[in-house]
C-alpha cells in the first residue's frame, strides 16, 4: 500500500470517526444527567440529513438557513421526545426506558420515511465537488468540513460546560441529582437540555454527513451503534472521551480494510467495532460493577 | 358443588377459551390458523427462558436472538450440508448453545444493568454479522432453503398441521419444566438473587453459578425455538436474528409480564399477532404505529399487558362476587 492509500484511509477513517463522535457526545450526555441510553440517537443524525435534503431540493430554501432550521428540528424533536415519552416513564426500570427509547426510535425513523423520503439522498456539498488533494491522497473537501465541524463543536460544548452557568449546572447534576437540586437545579430542566443538546449534535452530524454519502431513513441504526460504542469506550461520563472513542473506531475500521486475512474479510468492519466494546466493557467490568452499586 | 363452580365459573370460562383456541386446528382454519400458531409456540418456548432470566433473576439480555439464530443455524448447517439426522442437529445445536453461553456467562455477568444489556447487545450483533458473513457456510444474506424436514420413522411433519403439534408438545414440555424450576429451591434462589445479590450472596446462594446456569437454560430453549423455526419454514436468513429480532423478544417477555411463565404465551402471542398480523393492515405506517405501541406499553403498563388485564380480571370478578353476595 502506498502512502497515498494510507493518507487517504486515515482521513476517511477520521471522516467517519467524527459523526460517531457527534452521537458519541450526545450518548455521552443524556447518560451522564439522566442514566438512560438514548437508543434513538442515531435517528437524529437521518434526521438532520434528510431534513436538509428536503428543505434544500423540496422547500428551495438556501444552503445555509436549510442546515439550521434542521438541526432546529431536530433539536425540537429531541425536546419532544424527552417531554412526551422519557418524562412519563422516568420511574420504570432499566429495561423499560430502553424499549421506551426503541420503541421512539422505531416511531421517528417511521415518521421519517412515511413524510420525509423513502429514497436514498444526497445534499449538495458545502464546497464544490471538486476533490483536493492532501499529501497525495485525493480527498472529498466535504470530509473537512465534517472533521472540523466535529472539532469546532466540542470546543464549543466544552466551553459550554465548563464557563456558562447552564453547563454548570449539567455537570454538577450529573455528578449528584440529588445534592444539585438542594442548590436549586431542577434535574427534570437539565434532562430536558440534555435531550435537545443531544438531538441538535445529532442533528449537526446529519447536515454535514448528508452531502458527504448516502443517507436514507434506515441509515440511523448503524450511527446509532456506533455512536453508542464511542460513549462506552468513554465510559458514559467525558465528552473528551466519547470523541477520541468515535475517531479510534472510525480509524480502526477504515484500516480494516486492507488488513484482512483468511475468513476476515473487510465486510466484518461493523464487527469491530463490537468486539472493542465488549473487550472494554469486560476490561472494565470490575470498576462499572463498583459504580453501579453506588449509583 | 354449584357454589363451587359458580365461583370458579371464570377460570373455567377460561380453560374453555384456551382450549377452544387450541383445538381449533382440528376443523377450519387449517392452514393460516396452525401456522400463525406455530410461531407464536415456537416464540413462547424463547420468551419463557427470557422470563426466568429477567422476571426471575433479574439479568437483561438483549441479543437472545443470537442463541435463537445459532439453534436455527447450527441446525440447518448440520441437516443440510452435512446430512445429519435432524433430531440428532437439533440437539447438539441445543448442546452447543447451551455450552456457548454457559461459557460467555461468567465473563458477561461480572456486569449489571445498563452495561450488561450493552453487552448481550453488541454480542448478539456480533452473532447476526457472523451469520451474514460466514457465508460458505451460512449462505450469506440470502440464507439457505430447502432444509430437511423432522420425521418419525415414517411420519414426515411435512403439513403446517403436523407440524403444530410438534411445536407445542415441545412449547408445552418447555413451560412445564420452566414452572417446576420456578417452585423449585432454584426458583427461590433466582427470587433471591433478583431481590438482592448481597443478601442471597449472604446465605449461601453462588449467585453468578445460578445466573449463568438460567443464561444456558434460556439459551437452550432459544436455541430449541430456533431449530423448529427453520425445520418449520425450511429456510433460514440472517433477517430473522437482527437487533429488532432481540428487541422483539424482550418486547414479548416484558408484555407477558416477566414474572410469569404462563405470562410468556400470552407475551409471544400478542406481540406476534400484533407486528405480524395487525400492523400489516396500517401500510407504509406499521412501523410508526409499532413504534408508538411499544412507547405507550412502556409508558402506561410498564409490568406488563398481561399483570394490567389480571388485575383487571380481579376486579370485575371482585365486583361480580358483591354483586351477588348482596340481594
Amino acid at each position: 500500500m502506498s502512502s497515498a492509500q494510507f493518507v487517504g484511509l486515515l482521513i476517511g477513517g477520521i471522516t467517519s470517526g467524527s459523526i460517531y463522535a457527534l452521537v458519541g457526545l450526545g450518548f455521552t450526555i443524556i447518560y451522564a444527567v439522566t442514566k438512560i441510553i438514548n437508543f434513538a440517537q442515531g435517528e437524529f443524525v437521518m434526521l438532520g440529513g434528510l431534513l436538509s435534503y428536503i428543505l434544500i431540493h423540496s422547500a428551495g430554501i438556501s444552503m445555509v438557513p436549510a442546515l439550521f432550521l434542521s438541526i432546529l428540528i431536530a433539536a425540537a424533536i429531541g425536546a419532544a421526545m424527552y417531554l412526551l415519552a422519557i418524562r412519563s416513564a422516568k420511574n420504570a426500570s432499566v429495561v423499560s426506558l430502553i424499549i421506551v427509547t426503541i420503541g421512539a426510535a422505531i416511531f421517528i425513523r417511521g415518521l421519517a420515511g412515511q413524510l420525509l423520503t423513502k429514497e436514498y439522498v444526497r445534499s449538495p456539498s458545502f464546497s464544490g465537488e471538486q476533490s483536493i488533494s492532501v499529501l497525495g491522497a485525493r480527498i472529498d473537501p466535504q470530509a473537512l468540513w465534517i472533521i472540523g465541524t466535529m472539532v469546532v463543536v466540542t470546543i464549543i460544548l466544552h466551553f459550554f460546560l465548563t464557563y456558562t452557568m447552564v453547563g454548570k449546572a449539567l455537570k454538577a447534576c450529573a455528578i449528584n441529582p440529588v445534592a444539585s437540586s438542594l442548590v436549586g437545579i431542577n434535574p427534570r430542566t437539565m434532562a430536558l437540555i440534555a435531550f435537545i443538546l443531544a438531538a441538535a449534535l445529532g442533528g449537526i452530524g446529519g447536515v454535514v454527513l448528508a452531502p458527504f454519502t448516502m443517507l436514507w431513513y434506515q441509515s440511523g441504526v448503524m450511527l446509532g451503534l456506533k455512536g453508542f460504542v464511542a460513549a462506552a469506550i468513554g465510559g458514559f461520563k467525558s465528552p473528551v472521551a466519547a470523541v477520541f472513542g468515535g475517531l479510534l473506531i472510525g480509524v480502526v475500521e477504515s484500516l480494516a480494510v486492507w488488513a484482512s486475512w483468511g475468513p476476515f474479510s473487510s465486510a466484518y468492519k461493523d464487527a469491530i467495532a463490537l468486539v472493542v466494546l465488549l473487550l472494554i466493557l469486560l476490561v472494565r467490568s470490575g470498576k462499572l460493577a463498583e459504580e453501579e452499586r453506588t449509583g | 358443588m354449584l357454589a363451587r363452580l359458580k365461583r370458579n365459573w371464570l377460570y373455567l370460562a377460561i380453560a374453555a377459551i384456551i382450549a377452544f383456541f387450541v383445538l381449533i386446528p382440528f376443523d377450519w382454519f387449517l392452514g393460516q390458523y396452525a401456522t400463525l400458531m406455530i410461531f407464536i409456540g415456537i416464540y413462547s418456548i424463547v420468551t419463557v427462558g427470557l422470563c426466568l432470566l429477567m422476571g426471575y433473576t433479574g439479568q437483561v439480555s438483549l441479543g437472545q436472538a443470537a442463541f435463537f439464530g445459532m439453534g436455527a443455524y447450527v441446525s440447518a448447517i448440520l441437516s443440510k450440508t452435512y446430512g445429519v439426522n435432524p433430531w440428532l442437529a437439533m440437539l447438539i445445536a441445543a448442546a452447543m448453545t447451551g455450552a456457548f453461553a454457559y461459557i460467555i456467562g461468567y465473563p458477561i455477568f461480572r456486569l449489571k444493568g445498563n452495561y450488561l444489556a450493552m453487552a448481550t447487545l453488541g454480542l448478539g450483533l456480533i452473532m447476526w454479522i457472523l451469520f451474514r458473513e460466514l457465508s460458505q457456510f451460512t449462505g450469506g444474506p440470502d440464507g439457505m432453503s430447502e432444509i430437511p424436514s423432522l420425521a418419525i420413522g415414517g411420519f414426515v411433519f411435512n403439513t403446517s398441521f403436523r407440524r403444530y403439534f410438534l411445536v407445542w408438545f415441545f412449547c408445552l414440555a418447555v413451560l412445564l419444566i420452566s414452572q417446576n424450576i420456578v417452585r423449585s429451591r432454584t426458583g427461590r434462589a433466582l427470587r433471591a438473587i433478583h431481590g438482592s445479590e448481597e443478601a442471597a450472596e449472604s446465605i449461601g446462594i453462588n449467585v453468578t453459578q445460578f445466573k449463568v446456569k438460567i443464561l444456558a437454560l434460556s439459551a437452550v430453549y432459544a436455541s430449541l425455538a430456533g431449530s423448529l423455526f427453520v425445520y418449520h419454514l425450511r429456510f433460514v436468513s440472517p433477517q430473522s436474528f437482527d437487533f429488532m429480532a432481540s428487541v422483539k423478544l424482550v418486547v414479548m417477555a416484558v408484555i407477558g409480564g416477566l414474572a410469569s411463565v404462563w405470562g410468556a404465551i400470552f407475551g409471544a402471542g400478542a406481540t406476534h399477532i400484533l407486528s405480524d398480523e395487525l400492523l400489516l393492515r396500517f401500510g407504509g405506517w406499521d412501523v410508526v404505529v409499532y413504534g408508538l405501541i411499544l412507547v405507550l406499553v412502556m409508558i402506561f403498563m410498564p409490568e406488563g399487558l398481561f399483570v394490567k388485564l389480571k388485575e383487571v380480571f380481579e376486579r370485575l370478578r371482585l365486583r361480580y362476587r358483591q354483586g351477588g353476595t348482596e340481594p
